[in-house]
């Protein structure tokens, strides 16, 4: 982890096991991103594994050895929740493999960015079970019931191209800029008015648990919330005095 | 004339009873010779394996330049034809796990591959030259379509491969009227860089691949990056990526030892890093 103005970037380190999500790692991760949540001047945080790999999935080992029970007293949905309820952009720097609970990680995220080298997918019915940590949710909404379908059951990959295509990701780019590209969109972000930032992220999430006319009304709300912050005052009167606007995050 | 490692003698010839694909290395070149001379290196289970090897061997890093040639008379003369009767498996599934991989490995390898033609290119041993990079042809060289023959299609990459290299007019001709084109007649038409005297094939193209391997390797294999997709991009699309590769080239060693030897006024030592 680490902090680099207003932005912070965090990454997997597991790499002989390709990052696989062990418990551990997801509940040191929780734990970063919720202590990066609490300190308002990270303004975007981005999440990447390696050139090689992003997050090739869970632990296998663990869970062959786990029973049912364990997986319950481990909590794992709690660390997922964490990720869910962060109000800073969560940016994911994908290279290389992103398969399993490393998609659903990906999935998880506010924007993906993907380099051309990377490989999504679902792969858990190769192991005789699902994806459990919101993939099965979350193709579904995000790429629809055609691609979620044939990722899920099949077991095959989308690359970077492909998952562009299914809306999955956002921009696809050379291999080498697969962490400098999501530290510029993050910096960008950061460079915003993080009220409306935080307000826009919290919307755009609102859409996908509410039908639309409940969705366009806390959409109203949260503009007119926006308008009330000082932020709102200096963007809009920087622009027509055509200078840049310091935003304050009040 | 710059301190590059020396161009090696040419590989000595392979012997039949050695496996079906032989490498050999001199300097940061490897040479990969298909190897079932009698069959003129007609593609069966194992040497499409032995190319497998081969071609992961080609990944090192100090493996800056690759050749590809065939050993006696022949390049490739495609699929084995007895394989194919002894074995007639789906011919989609064979594709994709025995020569797709092989193609694919080609133009993932981010540094440059010569097919130096010794002899006969045809079906899907064309469809594997025109995979390659550059293409040296010796004199006598032919360059044979042979799908078409026997009612197929060019596969292995050849209908992209071909397409791309002579454009839509002559591509189709060719592939479709299955006609021989001697070596002349493909330089001519693009399909080959160069074209040498038959005794004259290992030397040039040895001198050329040492030449390739004392290169910045990392800026040739983002340059055959940046030449593989440009069809399917936009200016715009291709002009971010060269922004991208360009950043990336600018923190080589090469890149510094470049610049740092074009300042001192010498000729500088690539290490392909």
């Amino acid at each position: 982890m680490e902090r680099d103005g207003p932005i912070a970037v965090v990454l997997l380190n597991r790499p002989k096991q390709l990052n696989a999500l062990s418990t551990e790692l997801m509940d040191e991760l929780a734990s970063a991103l919720k202590e990066l949540d609490a300190d308002e001047e990270i303004r975007a945080i981005v999440i990447g594994g390696s050139e090689r790999a992003f997050a090739a999935g869970a632990d296998i080992d663990e869970l062959s050895r786990a029973t049912p029970i364990d997986l319950l007293y481990q909590r794992r949905m709690e660390n997922w929740e964490v990720i869910r309820n962060l109000w800073t952009p969560l940016i994911a720097a994908v290279s290389g493999y992103c398969l399993g609970g490393g998609c659903e990680l990906a999935l998880a995220c506010d924007i993906v960015i993907a380099s051309e080298t990377a490989q999504l997918g679902q792969p858990e019915t190769n192991l005789g079970i699902i994806p459990g940590a919101g993939g099965t949710q979350r193709w579904a909404r995000v790429a629809g019931k055609a691609v979620a379908m044939d990722v899920i059951l099949s077991g095959r990959f989308l690359s970077a191209r492909e998952a562009l295509a299914a809306g999955l990701v956002s921009r696809v780019v050379a291999k080498e800029a697969w962490l400098d590209e999501a530290k510029r969109v993050a910096r960008a972000i950061a460079a915003k008015g993080p009220v409306g930032i935080r307000l826009a992220k919290d919307a755009v999430d609102r859409a996908y648990e509410s039908p639309l006319a409940l969705g366009l009304e806390y959409e109203r709300r949260a503009l007119y919330l926006a308008f009330a912050s000082e932020d709102a005052k200096e963007g809009l009167n920087a622009f027509l005095e055509k200078r840049p606007a310091q935003f304050r995050g009040r | 004339m710059s301190e590059v490692e020396s161009a090696s003698p040419t590989p000595s010839p392979p012997t039949q009873e050695a496996g079906p694909v032989l490498t050999s290395r001199a300097g940061g070149v490897l040479t990969i010779t298909l190897n079932r001379p009698d069959k003129l290196n007609a593609f069966n289970a194992d040497l499409h394996k032995g190319l497998t090897a081969a071609l992961r061997e080609a990944r090192a890093d100090d493996i800056r330049a690759v050749v590809i040639t065939g050993a006696g008379r022949g390049f490739c003369v495609g699929q084995d034809l007895t394989e194919f009767r002894d074995a007639p498996d789906d011919i989609a599934d064979r594709l994709r796990t025995s020569y797709h991989p092989n193609i694919l490995a080609i133009r993932s390898l981010e540094k440059p591959v010569i097919a130096a033609v010794n002899g006969a290119a045809a079906g899907a041993g064309l469809s594997l030259a025109c995979a390659c990079d550059v293409r040296i042809a010796a004199d006598s060289a032919t360059f044979v379509p042979a799908f078409i023959n026997i009612g197929l299609i060019p596969d292995s990459g050849g209908s992209f491969f071909i397409h791309r290299l002579l454009g839509n007019a002559r591509a189709f001709e060719w592939m479709a009227s299955g006609r021989r084109l001697t070596a002349a007649r493909a330089h001519a038409w693009g399909l080959v860089n160069e074209v040498v005297d038959d005794e004259e094939l290992s030397s040039r193209v040895a001198e050329v691949a040492a030449t390739f391997a004392s290169l910045p390797t990392r800026g040739i294999g983002m340059t055959k990056r940046l030449f593989d997709g440009v069809g399917s991009r936009t200016l715009e699309e291709q002009l971010e990526l060269e922004a991208q590769l360009q950043s990336a080239a600018t923190k080589t060693a090469d890149f510094r030892e470049g610049v740092a030897a074009f300042l001192e006024k010498r000729d500088p030592g690539f290490t392909g890093s």
